[in-house]
């Protein structure tokens, strides 16, 4: 299948279709509109649904009902909008409805601004929404990244009944690259007759559905807690993705970095390589589930000295990082935000001051 | 049906004792609405959405899908679902506190959309499962657990009337405010439901059906008082009757 150039932005809307999804939500944000320009015209065209919610509230609910009764449906945002749809997100989470969420990273807190951050790492993996639950996050590096993560999400989805989240930037949303839609990743949506409230004649049954995060005995909702604890165990068992980078020889630093991030991590590590330098990366793919053994094994090899967590915020990921090494290496975060993006060689240099 | 019975369970309705308070209205209304489903022959294709509120726990009574909404949240997802599965018959059934207030802009959205789903708006001018406070339908004077002297309209407005808020919308649909006070209201309120539900099939337009109701517990009267109080004091201000409906509003402009 050959090639063609897409914006970021307009290729997640394609990818969702290509998936198996015809139904969209969403609620115009900068930086990713064009995902709700392209799908309004593109979705009637496939025969699917299109709908401009009044708000990314409710768009976070028209997402569940589409869920719960047994579709397969997703939106896109960016992070102010993402705080307003994460009430929904737990709900989803607690009722156990697969769903595909997008969030396009702006710089925040507050209104931010309008250009490429991952100041939500700590929304999108620690939570966003109240309560104990977890969202299965993918972070593409790529427009064909983001092409096939999508595709792989709604399956993901059913699989664990459980939103997933595609964690790109404004960078990924607004950048054009050549890509192509693999036609393994198309999938059929699951039978949902078992838990979806899709109306008792549609699966010929005489008993209820119920889609509900309700359960006011102190018992059963331990015992659902319990349930939704044991689906993300075995996510960590099943779901962890990552890409290590020039880490099969020596190297006196390793860096951790995901993302639009890690493609500017690769190119310094690539011109220090050429001044003599060895720097190995991890990249994490799922956020959450997170490479922890993987992290941890690259940077306790003998020649690792000290490990780097970049990122295009104030700290977050750094956290996690330090908590995989468990003291064994010293652990430092650099990074910038509100977009301005490091560059390569403030990376170079950075590294500099640890060989 | 069996010969010799005379009155009957619907089918639509479980056989769960509801833990409403007594002399609660909602047991009338979701007897109405589960007639209305038998009647109709709907049962294996609706999906019901129940609120957050005295009635969060509806699906345990109604005998049909349900889905569990967020507080003020059922507009929402029942657009969500009559989207992406126009076959199915979608109902919310709301309350004052989630639909007119936390839920005021979901509910005036879906109906300016044109939704093709049915809202059963239970108005009883307090907030029931929270325990009394005051509610945008809260009459003036009336005390509440949040306004112990008594409504104050300077500093909260006046009660909101959604039926006539929703009917202004230029969009086409079906906007009644019935009560469930006697049986005379009762049979009235029936109608209106069945009526709704039917528009709904046709695929015609957005339907609501206020129904003025009373909470004895929470207005701290006794069932009988409840009601008279109700007659008194609710319909002077919540007029019933029907404020839209789509052989009127397709012209209105």
């Amino acid at each position: 299948m050959a090639k063609i150039l897409m914006k970021g932005n307009e290729a997640i809307g394609e990818a969702a279709i290509r998936a198996g999804c015809l139904n969209y939500f969403a609620y115009p944000i900068t930086p990713q509109s064009e995902v709700a320009e392209y799908l309004s015209k593109r979705m009637p065209e496939a025969g699917g649904v299109f709908l401009q919610g009044e708000s990314e509230v409710a768009v976070g609910y028209m997402i569940f009902g589409a869920a719960g009764c047994g579709q397969r449906v997703f939106t896109t945002s960016s992070s102010p909008g993402v705080s307003l749809m994460s009430e929904a997100i737990s709900y989803i989470a607690g009722a156990q409805c697969p769903a595909v969420f997008v969030n396009i990273i702006r710089g925040g807190p507050g209104l931010g601004g309008i250009l490429p951050s991952q100041g939500d790492y700590f929304q999108s993996v620690k939570g966003g929404g109240h309560g104990d639950y977890r969202l299965l996050v993918m972070a593409p590096a790529s427009v064909q990244e983001a092409v096939e993560m999508m595709m792989m999400a709604f399956p993901l989805a059913e699989k664990y009944r459980n939103p997933v989240m595609i964690l790109g930037d404004g960078l990924i949303g607004q950048m054009m690259e050549p890509v192509e839609f693999p036609d393994h990743l198309k999938s059929e949506p699951t039978n949902k007759d078992a838990w979806a409230s899709n109306g008792m004649d549609t699966r010929g049954s005489d008993k209820q559905n119920l889609v509900k995060s309700l359960y006011l005995d102190p018992q059963q909702l331990n015992d659902h807690n319990l349930l939704l604890k044991s689906k993300y165990e075995q996510m960590k068992k099943e779901e962890i993705r990552f890409e290590p980078y020039n880490t099969d020889g020596d190297y006196r630093v390793l860096i951790v970095s995901f993302g639009t991030m890690s493609r500017v991590c690769r190119t310094a590590i690539d011109n220090l390589k050429e001044e003599g330098i060895e720097v190995g990366m991890i990249r994490p793919r799922t956020l959450f589930p997170f490479p922890e053994s993987a992290i941890y094994d690259a940077a306790v090899k003998d020649s690792c000295t000290s490990v780097l967590s970049i990122e295009m915020n104030m700290g977050q990921m750094v956290e996690d990082v330090e908590r995989c090494i468990r003291g064994q290496r010293p652990v430092r975060w650099y990074g910038k935000c509100g977009g301005e993006v490091p560059t390569p060689e403030e990376i170079m240099d950075l590294v500099k001051e640890y060989v | 049906m069996a010969k010799g019975k005379t009155f009957q369970k619907p089918e639509a309705l479980t056989d769960n004792h509801t833990h409403y308070c007594p002399g609660c209205t909602h047991g009338v209304i979701h007897r109405l609405v589960a007639e209305c489903i038998d009647e109709l022959g709907i049962r294996g294709r609706t999906v019901g959405i129940a609120p957050v509120g005295c009635a969060v726990l509806a699906y345990n009574y109604f005998n049909c899908d349900f889905q569990e909404a967020a507080h003020g949240r059922a507009p929402a997802m029942a657009t969500g679902i009559k989207r992406v599965r126009p076959d199915l018959m979608v109902f919310t059934y709301q309350g004052d506190g989630d639909l007119a207030s936390i839920g005021m802009s979901e509910i005036i959205h879906a109906a300016n959309r044109g939704e093709k789903f049915t809202t059963i708006f239970v108005n009883n001018a307090v907030y029931g499962m929270t325990g009394g406070q005051m509610a945008p339908t809260t009459m003036p004077g009336q005390r509440t657990t949040t306004s112990p002297l008594g409504r104050n309209t300077d500093e909260t407005g006046m009660p909101v009337r959604m039926a006539e808020l929703l009917s202004s919308l230029v969009t086409t649909g079906y906007i009644t405010r019935q009560a469930v006070l006697k049986p005379k209201y009762i049979n009235r309120a029936k109608k209106a439901i069945k009526q709704a539900f039917t528009y709904q099939m046709e695929g015609r337009c957005f339907s609501l059906v206020e129904v003025i109701s009373t909470c004895p517990t929470n207005w701290g009267m006794t069932p009988l008082d409840a009601i008279r109080w109700a007659e008194d004091t609710l319909l002077p201000y919540y007029k019933l009757g029907d404020y839209k409906t789509p052989e009127q509003s397709s012209g209105n402009e």
